[in-house]
């Protein structure tokens, strides 16, 4: 299948950018750790739409987009790893996950 | 219209739809299964653009992988009904406005540049040339991020086990 010629390339960035901010807003908006870290996922998968759309529209003589997209997600999924250790962790401390709660360095 | 186009608008819509949903639903095990169907939409754009492997990777990384890890940590934290606390309206009406800006200055930005297509002949996207560039140690290759990428998922492993371990009284 092959995009390029039907769909111009900025409804893909604005389709990214509208992803990017929801996330953001779902990071500013949530106090629960887990629900946090889904909108860092969605914000990195809005950055990874970005890597391969430009590889697809731009320079598809090299494989560029591609390759820094699948770093992307390989360091994703060993953020989520870490992150959901600690938040296990956290857990187990303070019998709660909410960013209201968890003040133990605070002040 | 022909067929991929709508599947592409489908697609878009089924991302930016069950994204602002993942975001609002205070239910927070929807917001889990949600944040799937975004994931699994964005494995169809992938393979959209002529991208399988990184669709296959999408798929089996993050709707089988992390999605899980979500929804296994929320288990383990919280009630299956419980509902997640209203937030602040400040907080609703602060993070609005930044979203807002955000886009509007992203679109400003979009339409305002002109991209323009290199004329090189496209590269064939196949099994073969992907793992045949990934350990290239040609100026061109990837050999080097693929071994910095090892090590790093090196030490999340090792990390991840010290942090998570029970620690002895």
């Amino acid at each position: 299948m092959n995009l390029t010629s039907q769909i111009p390339l900025t409804h893909i960035l604005v389709l990214s950018a509208l992803l990017f901010f929801v996330g953001l807003a779902g990071v500013v908006i949530r106090k629960n750790l887990i629900t946090m870290l889904m909108g860092v996922e969605l914000m990195l998968n809005a950055v990874n739409i970005n890597f391969v759309a430009f590889n697809h529209y731009l320079f598809p003589h090299r494989l560029e987009g591609h390759f820094f997209a699948l770093i992307v997600m390989a360091i994703a999924a060993a953020e989520a790893a870490v992150a959901i250790a600690l938040i296990i962790n956290i857990y187990r401390r303070f019998h709660t996950v909410s960013v209201d709660d968890i003040d133990e360095l605070k002040y | 219209m022909n067929g991929s186009l709508i599947l592409f608008y489908l697609l878009a819509t089924a991302i930016v739809v069950f994204s602002i949903a993942s975001v609002v639903d205070r239910r927070i095990l929807r917001a889990a299964i949600y944040l799937l169907v975004v994931l699994v939409a964005i494995a169809g754009l992938l393979y959209m653009m002529g991208y399988q492997f990184l669709a296959a990777v999408q798929l089996i990384l993050y709707a089988g992988g992390v999605v899980v890890l979500i929804i296994f940590s929320i288990l383990l934290t919280s009630q299956i009904n419980s509902r997640l606390d209203a937030p602040k309206l400040s907080h609703i009406v602060g993070a609005f406005a930044t979203a807002c800006t955000g886009v509007s200055l992203t679109l400003v930005a979009v339409y305002s540049f002109a991209f323009k297509r290199t004329d090189l002949e496209p590269v064939v996207v196949n099994m073969r040339s992907i793992g045949l560039e990934l350990l290239s140690v040609e100026p061109s290759g990837y050999a080097l991020p693929f071994e910095v990428m090892s090590i790093l998922l090196l030490a999340a492993l090792v990390g991840t086990v010290f942090i998570a371990r029970k620690a002895r009284s």
